[in-house]
Protein backbone atom coordinates (compact mmCIF):
# COMPACT_ATOMS: atom_id res chain seq x y z
CA UNK A 1 0.00 0.00 0.00
CA UNK A 2 1.52 3.67 -0.90
CA UNK A 3 2.00 5.67 2.20
CA UNK A 4 -1.64 8.00 1.91
CA UNK A 5 -0.43 11.21 2.56
CA UNK A 6 -2.22 14.34 3.26
CA UNK A 7 -1.63 18.29 3.01
CA UNK A 8 -2.63 20.36 6.31
CA UNK A 9 -2.59 23.70 7.30
CA UNK A 10 -3.55 24.05 11.31
CA UNK A 11 -2.79 27.23 13.43
CA UNK A 12 -0.61 25.76 16.27
CA UNK A 13 -0.32 28.62 19.26
CA UNK A 14 -1.24 31.32 16.91
CA UNK A 15 1.39 30.22 14.35
CA UNK A 16 0.05 28.90 10.94
CA UNK A 17 1.89 25.44 10.28
CA UNK A 18 1.79 23.72 6.37
CA UNK A 19 2.81 20.50 6.10
CA UNK A 20 2.72 17.15 4.48
CA UNK A 21 1.18 13.88 7.37
CA UNK A 22 0.78 10.45 6.97
CA UNK A 23 -2.62 9.74 7.95
CA UNK A 24 -1.85 7.22 10.30
CA UNK A 25 0.43 10.11 12.18
CA UNK A 26 -1.19 10.78 15.65
CA UNK A 27 -1.61 14.06 16.55
CA UNK A 28 0.24 13.71 19.57
CA UNK A 29 3.02 12.85 17.10
CA UNK A 30 2.69 15.48 14.92
CA UNK A 31 3.19 18.03 17.56
CA UNK A 32 6.24 16.54 18.79
CA UNK A 33 7.78 14.99 16.22
CA UNK A 34 6.98 17.59 13.21
CA UNK A 35 6.47 20.65 15.14
CA UNK A 36 8.98 20.35 17.77
CA UNK A 37 6.49 20.91 21.01
CA UNK A 38 7.64 18.54 22.97
CA UNK A 39 5.69 19.96 25.88
CA UNK A 40 2.81 17.73 25.22
CA UNK A 41 3.51 14.95 26.82
CA UNK A 42 2.61 11.23 25.60
CA UNK A 43 1.94 8.54 28.52
CA UNK A 44 -0.82 5.91 27.93
CA UNK A 45 -1.72 6.54 23.94
CA UNK A 46 -5.45 5.66 24.43
CA UNK A 47 -7.08 8.42 26.44
CA UNK A 48 -7.07 7.23 29.84
CA UNK A 49 -3.94 9.21 31.26
CA UNK A 50 -4.89 12.66 30.03
CA UNK A 51 -1.35 13.76 29.87
CA UNK A 52 -1.50 14.73 25.92
CA UNK A 53 -4.34 16.93 26.58
CA UNK A 54 -4.09 19.96 24.31
CA UNK A 55 -6.95 22.80 23.53
CA UNK A 56 -8.37 21.92 20.29
CA UNK A 57 -10.83 24.81 18.79
CA UNK A 58 -10.48 26.00 22.94
CA UNK A 59 -11.58 22.76 23.94
CA UNK A 60 -9.25 20.55 26.05
CA UNK A 61 -8.93 17.45 23.77
CA UNK A 62 -6.78 14.32 23.84
CA UNK A 63 -4.28 14.22 21.23
CA UNK A 64 -3.47 10.57 21.05
CA UNK A 65 -6.91 10.14 20.09
CA UNK A 66 -7.25 12.39 17.11
CA UNK A 67 -5.11 12.19 13.70
CA UNK A 68 -2.65 14.81 12.63
CA UNK A 69 -4.59 15.11 9.42
CA UNK A 70 -8.19 15.88 11.52
CA UNK A 71 -5.93 19.50 12.67
CA UNK A 72 -6.59 20.81 8.97
CA UNK A 73 -8.04 23.80 9.22
CA UNK A 74 -8.19 23.51 12.81
CA UNK A 75 -7.06 25.66 16.05
CA UNK A 76 -4.63 24.11 18.71
CA UNK A 77 -2.75 25.42 21.36
CA UNK A 78 -0.51 23.29 23.64
CA UNK A 79 1.05 23.97 27.03
CA UNK A 80 3.95 26.46 24.69
CA UNK A 81 1.16 28.80 24.10
CA UNK A 82 -0.11 29.48 27.25
CA UNK A 83 2.45 31.93 28.21
CA UNK A 84 2.99 34.83 25.48
CA UNK A 85 6.50 34.50 23.71
CA UNK A 86 7.29 31.18 26.00
CA UNK A 87 8.64 33.51 28.82
CA UNK A 88 7.81 33.65 32.45
CA UNK A 89 4.29 31.78 34.07
CA UNK A 90 0.75 32.57 33.55
CA UNK A 91 -1.29 32.98 37.33
CA UNK A 92 -2.36 28.91 36.32
CA UNK A 93 1.19 27.90 36.16
CA UNK A 94 2.78 30.32 39.03
CA UNK A 95 0.12 28.81 41.33
CA UNK A 96 1.46 25.43 40.41
CA UNK A 97 4.54 26.11 41.11
CA UNK A 98 3.77 27.93 44.74
CA UNK A 99 1.17 25.16 45.45
CA UNK A 100 3.48 22.49 44.83
CA UNK A 101 1.03 21.12 42.14
CA UNK A 102 3.74 18.66 40.43
CA UNK A 103 6.48 16.35 41.54
CA UNK A 104 8.03 14.95 38.22
CA UNK A 105 6.14 17.23 35.92
CA UNK A 106 4.89 14.72 33.64
CA UNK A 107 1.51 15.16 33.42
CA UNK A 108 1.62 18.98 34.10
CA UNK A 109 0.83 20.23 30.93
CA UNK A 110 -2.12 17.59 30.29
CA UNK A 111 -3.38 19.35 33.92
CA UNK A 112 -2.71 23.07 32.97
CA UNK A 113 -4.84 22.35 29.42
CA UNK A 114 -7.66 21.11 30.86
CA UNK A 115 -7.39 23.61 34.05
CA UNK A 116 -6.78 26.23 31.57
CA UNK A 117 -10.40 26.13 29.64
CA UNK A 118 -11.79 24.95 32.75
CA UNK A 119 -11.44 28.20 34.44
CA UNK A 120 -12.02 30.15 31.43
CA UNK A 121 -15.90 28.52 31.89
CA UNK A 122 -15.69 28.64 35.60
CA UNK A 123 -14.17 31.43 37.35
CA UNK A 124 -15.24 30.68 40.65
CA UNK A 125 -14.94 26.66 41.02
CA UNK A 126 -15.42 24.91 44.53
CA UNK A 127 -13.21 22.27 45.48
CA UNK A 128 -15.75 19.60 44.23
CA UNK A 129 -16.10 21.27 40.86
CA UNK A 130 -12.02 21.16 40.38
CA UNK A 131 -11.82 17.29 41.28
CA UNK A 132 -14.44 16.44 38.70
CA UNK A 133 -12.39 18.42 35.83
CA UNK A 134 -9.47 17.00 37.40
CA UNK A 135 -10.87 13.40 36.91
CA UNK A 136 -9.77 13.13 33.54
CA UNK A 137 -5.72 13.47 34.23
CA UNK A 138 -3.91 10.79 36.19
CA UNK A 139 -0.91 12.26 38.27
CA UNK A 140 0.82 9.92 40.03
CA UNK A 141 3.05 11.75 42.42
CA UNK A 142 1.04 14.95 43.98
CA UNK A 143 -1.99 13.01 45.52
CA UNK A 144 -4.05 15.74 43.29
CA UNK A 145 -3.84 17.90 46.62
CA UNK A 146 -1.71 20.07 45.76
CA UNK A 147 -2.94 20.34 41.94
CA UNK A 148 -6.47 21.17 43.62
CA UNK A 149 -4.98 24.04 46.17
CA UNK A 150 -3.34 25.51 43.04
CA UNK A 151 -6.11 25.95 40.62
CA UNK A 152 -8.59 27.21 43.89
CA UNK A 153 -5.62 30.12 44.12
CA UNK A 154 -5.15 30.74 40.62
CA UNK A 155 -8.84 30.93 40.08
CA UNK A 156 -8.82 33.15 43.11
CA UNK A 157 -5.74 35.78 41.67
CA UNK A 158 -7.75 35.49 38.07
CA UNK A 159 -10.85 37.35 39.82
CA UNK A 160 -9.24 39.76 41.49
CA UNK A 161 -7.10 40.78 38.29
CA UNK A 162 -10.43 41.37 36.31
CA UNK A 163 -11.50 44.63 35.41
CA UNK B 1 0.91 1.45 19.94
CA UNK B 2 1.14 3.10 16.41
CA UNK B 3 -2.05 2.58 14.09
CA UNK B 4 -1.42 0.43 11.00
CA UNK B 5 -1.84 2.32 7.81
CA UNK B 6 -4.78 3.16 6.29
CA UNK B 7 -6.39 5.55 3.98
CA UNK B 8 -7.89 8.35 5.10
CA UNK B 9 -10.90 9.88 3.64
CA UNK B 10 -12.63 13.39 4.63
CA UNK B 11 -16.21 13.14 4.00
CA UNK B 12 -17.64 16.77 2.46
CA UNK B 13 -21.13 15.24 2.23
CA UNK B 14 -22.92 12.77 3.22
CA UNK B 15 -23.62 11.27 -0.25
CA UNK B 16 -19.90 11.29 -0.62
CA UNK B 17 -19.89 9.10 2.83
CA UNK B 18 -22.10 6.68 2.21
CA UNK B 19 -20.71 6.40 -1.46
CA UNK B 20 -17.69 5.50 -0.06
CA UNK B 21 -18.82 3.03 2.88
CA UNK B 22 -21.00 1.59 -0.11
CA UNK B 23 -17.85 1.45 -1.76
CA UNK B 24 -15.49 -0.79 0.75
CA UNK B 25 -18.19 -2.02 3.09
CA UNK B 26 -16.09 -4.13 6.34
CA UNK B 27 -13.38 -2.69 4.90
CA UNK B 28 -13.98 1.03 6.12
CA UNK B 29 -14.59 2.53 9.25
CA UNK B 30 -16.91 5.97 9.95
CA UNK B 31 -14.75 8.00 12.15
CA UNK B 32 -16.59 9.68 14.70
CA UNK B 33 -15.68 10.95 17.77
CA UNK B 34 -12.74 8.59 18.01
CA UNK B 35 -12.78 7.84 21.72
CA UNK B 36 -13.56 4.29 21.35
CA UNK B 37 -12.23 3.78 17.60
CA UNK B 38 -8.77 5.25 17.75
CA UNK B 39 -7.86 3.58 21.44
CA UNK B 40 -8.52 0.16 19.68
CA UNK B 41 -6.59 1.44 16.39
CA UNK B 42 -3.66 2.42 18.48
CA UNK B 43 -3.61 -0.94 19.86
CA UNK B 44 -4.07 -2.17 16.95
CA UNK B 45 -6.67 -4.44 17.82
CA UNK B 46 -8.74 -2.86 14.84
CA UNK B 47 -6.90 -2.43 11.69
CA UNK B 48 -9.76 -0.53 8.65
CA UNK B 49 -8.04 -0.36 5.84
CA UNK B 50 -9.76 2.87 5.34
CA UNK B 51 -11.31 5.67 7.63
CA UNK B 52 -14.18 8.06 6.66
CA UNK B 53 -14.24 11.31 8.54
CA UNK B 54 -17.41 12.27 9.04
CA UNK B 55 -16.83 15.20 11.74
CA UNK B 56 -17.05 17.84 8.63
CA UNK B 57 -20.81 17.03 8.34
CA UNK B 58 -22.78 19.37 10.06
CA UNK B 59 -25.90 18.36 9.01
CA UNK B 60 -25.34 14.99 11.29
CA UNK B 61 -25.11 17.35 14.42
CA UNK B 62 -27.64 18.81 16.90
CA UNK B 63 -30.97 18.05 18.99
CA UNK B 64 -34.57 18.74 17.62
CA UNK B 65 -38.00 18.75 19.01
CA UNK B 66 -40.17 17.31 16.27
CA UNK B 67 -41.77 13.91 15.82
CA UNK B 68 -40.08 13.02 18.99
CA UNK B 69 -36.40 14.06 20.15
CA UNK B 70 -34.06 14.13 17.14
CA UNK B 71 -30.51 13.56 17.95
CA UNK B 72 -27.84 13.64 15.12
CA UNK B 73 -25.67 10.66 15.10
CA UNK B 74 -22.72 13.49 15.48
CA UNK B 75 -24.01 15.20 18.49
CA UNK B 76 -21.05 15.14 20.77
CA UNK B 77 -21.79 14.25 24.31
CA UNK B 78 -20.77 17.91 25.52
CA UNK B 79 -23.29 19.17 23.57
CA UNK B 80 -25.80 16.58 25.08
CA UNK B 81 -24.87 17.97 28.45
CA UNK B 82 -25.44 21.63 27.55
CA UNK B 83 -28.52 20.87 25.56
CA UNK B 84 -31.95 22.42 26.88
CA UNK B 85 -34.08 20.10 24.99
CA UNK B 86 -32.42 17.31 26.35
CA UNK B 87 -32.68 19.03 29.85
CA UNK B 88 -36.47 19.57 29.18
CA UNK B 89 -37.41 16.53 27.95
CA UNK B 90 -34.84 13.52 28.17
CA UNK B 91 -33.36 14.97 31.85
CA UNK B 92 -32.34 10.72 31.96
CA UNK B 93 -29.61 12.19 29.73
CA UNK B 94 -28.30 14.05 32.63
CA UNK B 95 -28.03 11.26 34.81
CA UNK B 96 -25.95 9.39 32.75
CA UNK B 97 -23.55 11.71 30.84
CA UNK B 98 -21.16 12.69 33.82
CA UNK B 99 -20.45 9.28 33.91
CA UNK B 100 -19.15 8.77 30.59
CA UNK B 101 -15.38 8.96 30.72
CA UNK B 102 -13.76 12.25 30.95
CA UNK B 103 -14.73 16.18 30.01
CA UNK B 104 -11.96 15.68 27.80
CA UNK B 105 -13.27 12.54 25.81
CA UNK B 106 -17.25 14.02 26.08
CA UNK B 107 -15.62 17.12 24.45
CA UNK B 108 -15.01 14.59 21.26
CA UNK B 109 -17.29 11.64 21.86
CA UNK B 110 -20.19 11.49 20.24
CA UNK B 111 -24.38 9.92 20.42
CA UNK B 112 -23.97 7.76 16.98
CA UNK B 113 -20.53 6.64 17.04
CA UNK B 114 -21.31 5.08 21.21
CA UNK B 115 -24.29 3.57 19.77
CA UNK B 116 -22.80 2.34 16.68
CA UNK B 117 -19.73 0.84 18.95
CA UNK B 118 -22.11 -1.24 21.02
CA UNK B 119 -19.90 -1.41 24.03
CA UNK B 120 -21.89 -3.65 26.34
CA UNK B 121 -20.95 -1.51 29.22
CA UNK B 122 -21.67 1.81 28.07
CA UNK B 123 -24.24 3.72 29.33
CA UNK B 124 -26.43 5.32 26.37
CA UNK B 125 -27.31 2.28 24.74
CA UNK B 126 -29.17 0.95 27.50
CA UNK B 127 -31.00 4.48 27.66
CA UNK B 128 -31.80 4.83 24.40
CA UNK B 129 -33.40 1.15 24.72
CA UNK B 130 -35.16 2.36 28.26
CA UNK B 131 -36.78 4.72 26.05
CA UNK B 132 -37.31 2.83 22.95
CA UNK B 133 -35.65 4.80 20.66
CA UNK B 134 -35.19 4.74 16.86
CA UNK B 135 -32.16 4.58 15.43
CA UNK B 136 -32.24 6.19 11.89
CA UNK B 137 -29.91 4.48 9.33
CA UNK B 138 -28.85 4.85 5.80
CA UNK B 139 -26.99 3.64 2.73
CA UNK B 140 -26.32 5.09 -0.67
CA UNK B 141 -29.66 3.36 -1.70
CA UNK B 142 -31.75 2.84 1.41
CA UNK B 143 -33.10 4.66 4.29
CA UNK B 144 -34.78 2.46 7.59
CA UNK B 145 -35.11 2.33 10.71
CA UNK B 146 -34.17 0.33 13.63
CA UNK B 147 -35.92 -0.28 16.80
CA UNK B 148 -33.50 0.06 19.70
CA UNK B 149 -34.25 -3.32 20.68
CA UNK B 150 -33.16 -5.05 17.37
CA UNK B 151 -29.96 -2.68 16.77
CA UNK B 152 -27.90 -4.27 19.31
CA UNK B 153 -27.28 -7.72 18.55
CA UNK B 154 -23.98 -8.47 20.39
CA UNK B 155 -20.85 -7.19 21.91
CA UNK B 156 -19.47 -4.64 19.58
CA UNK B 157 -22.22 -5.43 16.93
CA UNK B 158 -24.77 -3.87 15.51
CA UNK B 159 -27.75 -4.57 12.95
CA UNK B 160 -25.81 -2.10 10.92
CA UNK B 161 -24.89 -3.32 7.25
CA UNK B 162 -21.56 -2.70 5.87
CA UNK B 163 -22.75 -0.03 3.58
CA UNK B 164 -24.87 1.46 6.30
CA UNK B 165 -24.70 5.19 8.42
CA UNK B 166 -26.38 5.61 11.43
CA UNK B 167 -27.69 9.39 11.15
CA UNK B 168 -30.18 9.76 13.65
CA UNK B 169 -31.41 8.89 17.17
CA UNK B 170 -35.16 9.57 17.81
CA UNK B 171 -36.56 9.49 21.28
CA UNK B 172 -40.20 9.19 21.85
CA UNK B 173 -41.81 11.88 24.21
CA UNK B 174 -42.79 10.81 27.33
CA UNK B 175 -46.17 10.64 28.33
CA UNK B 176 -47.54 13.23 31.21
CA UNK B 177 -46.60 11.83 35.28
CA UNK B 178 -43.44 10.04 33.75
CA UNK B 179 -40.46 10.21 35.57
CA UNK B 180 -36.60 8.45 34.22
CA UNK B 181 -33.65 7.53 36.31
CA UNK B 182 -30.12 6.24 35.48
CA UNK B 183 -27.33 4.71 38.11
CA UNK B 184 -24.99 3.25 37.70
CA UNK B 185 -21.89 1.39 39.90
CA UNK B 186 -18.40 2.07 38.64
CA UNK B 187 -14.59 1.19 40.19
CA UNK B 188 -14.01 4.88 39.74
CA UNK B 189 -15.23 7.83 38.04
CA UNK B 190 -15.75 7.63 34.71
CA UNK B 191 -15.06 3.97 34.19
CA UNK B 192 -17.27 1.13 32.85
CA UNK B 193 -20.24 0.31 35.02
CA UNK B 194 -19.86 -2.93 36.55
CA UNK B 195 -23.71 -2.38 36.47
CA UNK B 196 -26.07 0.47 35.55
CA UNK B 197 -29.84 0.55 35.32
CA UNK B 198 -31.75 2.94 33.28
CA UNK B 199 -35.53 3.41 34.63
CA UNK B 200 -39.18 4.86 33.28
CA UNK B 201 -41.79 5.66 34.90
CA UNK B 202 -45.66 6.51 34.14
CA UNK B 203 -47.82 6.88 36.57
CA UNK B 204 -51.78 6.87 35.92
CA UNK B 205 -53.79 9.65 36.86
CA UNK B 206 -54.69 6.67 40.33
CA UNK B 207 -51.69 6.96 41.11
CA UNK B 208 -50.71 2.93 39.64
CA UNK B 209 -48.01 2.62 37.28
CA UNK B 210 -49.03 2.65 34.59
CA UNK B 211 -45.77 1.99 31.97
CA UNK B 212 -42.45 0.72 33.06
CA UNK B 213 -39.66 0.33 31.40
CA UNK B 214 -36.17 -1.12 32.97
CA UNK B 215 -32.54 -1.76 30.52
CA UNK B 216 -29.01 -2.57 32.11
CA UNK B 217 -25.16 -2.08 30.77
CA UNK B 218 -22.89 -3.90 31.83
CA UNK B 219 -24.64 -7.29 32.87
CA UNK B 220 -25.42 -8.87 29.32
CA UNK B 221 -23.49 -9.06 25.83
CA UNK B 222 -26.08 -6.44 24.85
CA UNK B 223 -27.62 -3.93 26.56
CA UNK B 224 -30.36 -5.88 28.36
CA UNK B 225 -33.88 -5.23 29.53
CA UNK B 226 -36.00 -7.03 32.23
CA UNK B 227 -39.52 -7.03 30.83
CA UNK B 228 -41.05 -9.26 33.11
CA UNK B 229 -39.74 -7.49 35.95
CA UNK B 230 -40.95 -4.31 34.46
CA UNK B 231 -44.42 -6.05 33.72
CA UNK B 232 -44.50 -6.69 37.47
CA UNK B 233 -45.04 -3.48 38.27
CA UNK B 234 -47.78 -2.20 35.77
CA UNK B 235 -51.50 -1.58 37.88
CA UNK B 236 -49.92 -1.59 41.05
CA UNK B 237 -49.03 0.84 43.81
CA UNK B 238 -44.80 2.23 43.21
CA UNK B 239 -43.93 0.93 46.78
CA UNK B 240 -40.64 0.18 48.40
CA UNK B 241 -41.95 -3.63 48.25
CA UNK B 242 -43.10 -3.59 44.73
CA UNK B 243 -39.78 -2.32 43.72
CA UNK B 244 -37.64 -5.37 45.68
CA UNK B 245 -39.98 -7.47 43.53
CA UNK B 246 -38.98 -6.11 40.46
CA UNK B 247 -35.38 -6.01 41.17
CA UNK B 248 -35.72 -9.70 42.06
CA UNK B 249 -37.33 -10.38 39.08
CA UNK B 250 -34.36 -9.01 36.91
CA UNK B 251 -31.88 -10.57 39.12
CA UNK B 252 -33.39 -13.95 38.33
CA UNK B 253 -33.25 -13.18 34.39
CA UNK B 254 -30.16 -11.59 34.29
CA UNK B 255 -27.00 -14.00 34.12
CA UNK B 256 -24.11 -11.31 33.62
CA UNK B 257 -20.96 -12.93 33.20
CA UNK B 258 -18.18 -10.98 35.43
CA UNK B 259 -15.08 -9.79 34.80
CA UNK B 260 -11.70 -8.47 36.25
CA UNK B 261 -13.57 -5.89 38.16
CA UNK B 262 -16.76 -7.87 39.79
CA UNK B 263 -18.25 -11.56 40.09
CA UNK B 264 -21.22 -12.03 38.19
CA UNK B 265 -22.72 -12.20 41.65
CA UNK B 266 -22.03 -9.06 42.85
CA UNK B 267 -23.08 -7.41 39.27
CA UNK B 268 -26.38 -9.41 39.94
CA UNK B 269 -26.30 -7.83 43.09
CA UNK B 270 -25.44 -4.47 42.27
CA UNK B 271 -28.03 -4.52 39.71
CA UNK B 272 -30.71 -5.22 41.84
CA UNK B 273 -29.76 -2.82 44.27
CA UNK B 274 -29.58 0.17 41.57
CA UNK B 275 -33.44 -1.52 40.43
CA UNK B 276 -35.02 -0.24 43.52
CA UNK B 277 -32.96 2.82 43.81
CA UNK B 278 -33.77 4.15 40.53
CA UNK B 279 -37.14 3.23 40.50
CA UNK B 280 -37.79 4.90 43.32
CA UNK B 281 -36.30 8.06 41.88
CA UNK B 282 -37.95 7.61 38.81
CA UNK B 283 -41.50 7.24 41.09
CA UNK B 284 -40.60 10.26 42.50
CA UNK B 285 -40.04 12.28 39.18
CA UNK B 286 -42.85 11.22 37.83
CA UNK B 287 -44.90 12.59 40.75
CA UNK B 288 -43.12 15.47 40.49
CA UNK B 289 -45.51 15.84 37.47
CA UNK B 290 -42.28 16.81 35.03
CA UNK B 291 -39.39 14.90 34.16
CA UNK B 292 -37.32 17.21 34.90
CA UNK B 293 -35.17 16.63 37.71
CA UNK B 294 -32.16 17.06 39.89
CA UNK B 295 -28.88 15.29 38.62
CA UNK B 296 -29.42 11.54 40.55
CA UNK B 297 -26.06 10.88 41.76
Amino acid sequence: MDIDQHRISTAVNGARHTKTVESRLLLSDFIRHELLLAGTHVGCEHGVCGACTILFDGLPTRSCLMFAVQADGHEIVTVEGLTSGGDGLNPLQQAMHEKHGLQCGYCTPGILMTMTAFLDANPSPDEAAVREALSGNLCRCTGYQHIVDAVLLAAERMRGARP
Amino acid sequence: MKPAPFEYIIARSLDQALAAKSEYGDEARFLAGGQSLVPTMNFRLSQPAVLIDINPLDELSGVRDGDGIRIGAMTRYRTLERDPVIAATQPIMLDALPHIAHPQIRNRGTLGGNLAHADPASELPAIVLALEGTLKVRSRTNDRSIPAREFFVGALETALRPDEMLVEIVLPHHQSRTGACFMEVARRRGDFAMAGVAAIVTLGDDGLCRYVRLAFCGVADRPWHADDAARSLIGIAATESAFTQAAELAMGAMDPSGNVHASGGYQRHLAGVLTRRALAVAVTRAQQGHSRSSRGH
